[in-house]
């Protein structure tokens, strides 16, 4: 028989407002085990701590049951104080009368009669409660960055910066995202290129970060600490040591009618190619989807005027397995497609345009070499319109647009606005909005200079309809502040159009057992408290993969993750968590439900030898847990048929002794 | 709210099943709008007057005969409003005190040309019967 010790919180009024705590301590003093049973206004203060310690001493207690807040907030304070005073921690229970019960009744007799009860229950758990000692497990100390925008530099940088290794995962030929396609940046206009490619240089230069381009994650096993990853280097049909990125090749290749996707497709580039002047690594890459002699064995020119004999047209996909103690996700993001808004005429008129396509043709290395022109007959535009929240803030066409407000275009429109009218003061630029928002240091600033120093005509409403006319769009759109429809004669029209997550996110997540909204971006531990982890243990979130975010947010966040990532890389041996599965070997029989229910993969199956009564020798395939892997989560005590699965602290025996007590 | 602008309004909202609330003032509805300058009160205008139970000037204005029942308002808004149904739903309120339609079953067939959607005959035949 267990010598338990009963203390009941009055958490200020938070609990004794609505339950009589005495009371509570009154009827938990008959339970069986109960050898002492108290009230505190504090149970968490020092003192109430000390209380606790003092019983333990005196009443030789073996088990302590806290009727206080949810075991969240207070569980582990509770377990040290009873460590402290020589009682193993896992014969603490907490019974949630504040959350579970004082905050949800208004009734005082109906709260206390249920405190009492909840109070019962931890009662019976703890008569069954068995002493439980974590196991340990070590740490791989080496990162793994998965996607190579600013986000994932940052958090290298970082990493590397503590002396930790980090490999950094990008699937395009050179790590950058999307800033490296920006022109100038907000708030500050300072040029993006210039911000971002010493970042860049310094990945390049830094002997611990190692950079898998043109890569992705193909497998992911372990827990956090230890886990086993698998890499697919695509084969870029160029030996990544040997090519010294002079672009001999480049200037030879006669297939030069590729689309070229880092100028989005707005000019060409050549089959075997370098995205951009900076790109790390500087490797040429073959795209075999136009490469003749990948295609059709015909041409080889590459090979020939390649002095370094870099190019290997029978490269081949190449797999790594790398072990890493700790992963951070930075998939980032993407506009979504405009094909949908065909009110815009985007499909119709090479001058409907979006925001990334602005920030290519107003870039020096874009594809009009930084000059403003329009697209489709290269003359400079001289009437412009831009419309925010292109499929942002839509709640009506999920197939559509995306509900949240994407949160960087706003800022953005701004710049882009602003900056034209610096260019071209004789242009005249129309920018429409539902609100404008703009939180953030210096931002509103901003926003407000566009309008009262450059003369951006800021119209409070949206466009309805774009018809390409001649060689105009005509612009239908509402003032609602004039309350008037406005018909503008445009040259360029350019479309914020909504953020979503990278396609690739979703199976990704998959992979690491991370989870997701319903959007795609991946969820935080706590969106207040635990912002930049994921809640699967070791797994961490940086950037735009997380939610809508700009440069001076993704970079925090990265540092945060970076953080989070050495706190960890730093300990020798994690504690895990004793409360997992475990199997009786006599009751198995191995029907392999555990293994279908497992989430994590923590159950394997061993054939094993039993003696039976008659000196014979059976072989059983029976399951068995793999401690460091399982996280309690206690599905396969559900699924197994004949009960021979159960769980370390959370026993059938204890959750049924926990109902009984209800029940009585 | 006087009661009566209140009645008036619930009855407006059950009979159009819209809920004006949804609406975030963008005013891509009155962007959209073919009918616009003809409306003295424009389709955003629409959403929020019978949110406010201001429908009195809505029954009494030209407007509501002059929409063309084309939905692209109900097609392009962002949030789902439906405008046009509020529309619709203030037009009906006029023709159900007139008593019966003015056009009879029999004249119906020559306005049909197949690709119409259900609801804009129904209304353009009550509008057109005047
Ligand atoms: C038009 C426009 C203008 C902007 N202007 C500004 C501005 O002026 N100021 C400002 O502060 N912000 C601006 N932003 C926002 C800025 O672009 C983002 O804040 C920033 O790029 C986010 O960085 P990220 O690393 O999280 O994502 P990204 O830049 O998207 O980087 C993600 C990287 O991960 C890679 N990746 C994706 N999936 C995988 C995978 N499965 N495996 C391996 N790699 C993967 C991608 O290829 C990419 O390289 C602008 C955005 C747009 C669209
Ligand atoms: S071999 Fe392919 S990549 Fe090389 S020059 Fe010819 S077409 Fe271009
Ligand atoms: S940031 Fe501005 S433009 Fe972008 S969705 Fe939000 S409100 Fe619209
Ligand atoms: S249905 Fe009526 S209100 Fe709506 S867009 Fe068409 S004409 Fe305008
Ligand atoms: S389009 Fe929809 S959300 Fe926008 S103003 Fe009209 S009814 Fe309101």
């Amino acid at each position: 028989m267990q010598r338990i010790g009963v203390f009941v919180c009055w958490c200020g009024t938070n609990i004794a407002g609505t339950v009589d705590v005495k009371a509570v301590a009154e009827a938990l003093k008959n339970e069986p085990g109960v050898i002492v049973s108290t009230d505190y206004q504090y149970m968490c203060s020092q003192s109430g701590q000390q209380m606790i310690k003092d019983a333990i001493a005196e009443h030789k207690l073996t088990g302590i049951v806290v009727c206080s807040c949810s075991p969240r907030m207070h569980e582990t304070t509770f377990r040290k104080t009873a460590a402290s005073a020589g009682i193993n921690p896992y014969m603490v229970e907490i019974a949630n009368i504040r959350e579970q019960c004082s905050w949800v009744h208004k009734d005082m007799p109906i709260g206390t009669e249920k405190a009492i009860i909840l109070g019962k229950a931890a009662v019976a758990k703890v008569n069954l409660n068995a002493p439980l000692t974590p196991g340990e497990s070590p740490v791989t100390k080496r990162a793994l960055v998965i996607g190579g925008g600013i986000a994932g530099i940052q958090t290298a940088l970082d990493i590397a910066d503590a002396g930790f290794p980090v490999d950094i995962v990008e699937k395009k030929p050179t790590i950058g995202g999307k800033m490296a396609q920006l022109d100038k940046t907000f708030p500050t206009l300072d040029c993006a290129a210039c911000i971002l490619t010493p970042k860049m240089v310094d990945v390049a230069q830094n002997d611990k970060i190692r950079i898998f381009s043109y890569s992705e994650v193909t497998d992911v096993k372990g827990f956090v600490g230890n886990f086993d990853v698998t890499i697919r280097k695509h084969a870029r049909y160029v030996k990544e040591d040997v090519c010294t990125g002079c672009g001999a090749c480049i200037e030879k290749c006669p297939m030069k009618k590729v689309p070229n996707e880092f100028n989005l497709g707005m000019d060409n580039r050549t089959a075997i190619y370098i995205p951009f002047a900076q790109a790390t690594p500087k490797v040429a890459t073959i795209d075999p989807n136009y490469c003749n002699m990948l295609k059709n064995g015909k041409c080889g020119l590459c090979a020939k005027v390649c002095a370094a004999g870099a190019i290997d047209y029978t490269q081949k996909d190449e797999f790594i397995e790398e072990k890493y103690g700790a992963i951070v996700v930075a998939t980032g993001f993407n506009p979504i497609s405009m094909e949908k808004f065909d009110e815009y005429a985007y499909s119709q008129s090479k001058d409907v345009i979006t925001s990334l396509e602005f920030e290519r043709l107003t870039n020096a290395a874009g594809p009009t070499a930084g000059k403003l022109l329009r697209p489709s007959d290269g003359k400079h535009p001289h009437t412009i319109v831009f419309v925010q929240c292109v499929g942002s803030r839509c709640e009506a066409c999920a197939e559509k647009g995306k509900e949240y407000c994407s949160k960087i275009c706003c800022m953005y429109t701004a710049k882009h606005a602003m900056l034209t009218r610096d260019k071209y003061p004789d242009t005249d630029v129309y920018v429409f909005y539902i609100d404008v928002r703009t939180p953030g240091k210096n931002f509103d600033e901003f926003y407000r200079r566009a309008v009262e120093e450059y003369g951006v005509h800021y119209i409070k409403g949206m466009v309805g309809k774009v018809t390409p006319e001649g060689d105009k769009l005509k612009v239908q759109a509402s003032d609602l502040l004039l309350n008037k429809q406005l018909h503008i004669d445009a040259d360029l029209v350019v479309l914020a159009a909504a953020i979503e997550p990278d396609k690739s996110a979703r199976p990704l997540a998959t992979l690491l057992t991370a989870s997701m909204d319903t959007n795609d971006f991946f969820t935080e531990a706590h969106p207040k408290l635990r912002p930049v982890e994921s809640p699967t243990a070791g797994v961490f979130l940086s950037g735009a993969c997380q939610g809508p975010k700009d440069i001076p947010e993704t970079v925090s966040q990265a540092g945060a993750a970076a953080s989070k990532v050495i706190g960890l890389l730093a300990k020798d041996k994690l504690t895990g968590n004793p409360c997992v599965a475990h199997s009786d070997e006599m009751m198995c029989n191995g029907c392999s439900s555990c293994e279908r229910v497992c989430p994590y993969g923590a159950i394997t199956y061993n054939d094993k030898e039993f003696r039976m009564p008659d000196r014979t020798t059976l072989i059983r395939r029976v399951a068995s847990v793999n401690p460091a892997v399982c996280q309690g989560c206690g599905a396969c005590t559900v699924a197994c048929p004949s009960g021979a699965m159960d769980l370390h602290g959370f026993a059938s025996s204890q959750i049924m002794a926990e109902v009984d007590a209800i029940c009585k | 709210m006087s009661s009566k602008n209140e009645r008036l309004r619930d009855e407006i909202l059950k009979r159009s099943g819209v809920n004006p609330k949804k609406c975030m003032r963008c005013g891509k509805c009155s962007a959209t709008c073919p009918a616009y300058d003809e409306m003295e009160y424009h389709p955003h205008q629409f959403v929020s007057m019978v949110e406010n139970g201001d429908i009195e000037p809505l029954i009494n204005s030209k407007g509501i005969y002059r929409c063309l029942s084309c939905f692209a308002c109900v097609d392009r808004c962002p949030r789902g409003v439906e405008p046009a149904k509020l529309v619709e739903a203030v037009r009906l309120e006029v023709i159900r005190k007139q008593g019966a339609n003015h056009l009879t079953a029999d004249g119906v067939e020559a306005f049909l040309d197949g690709e119409i959607p259900q609801q804009a005959i129904v209304s353009a035949l009550r509008k057109y019967s005047k």
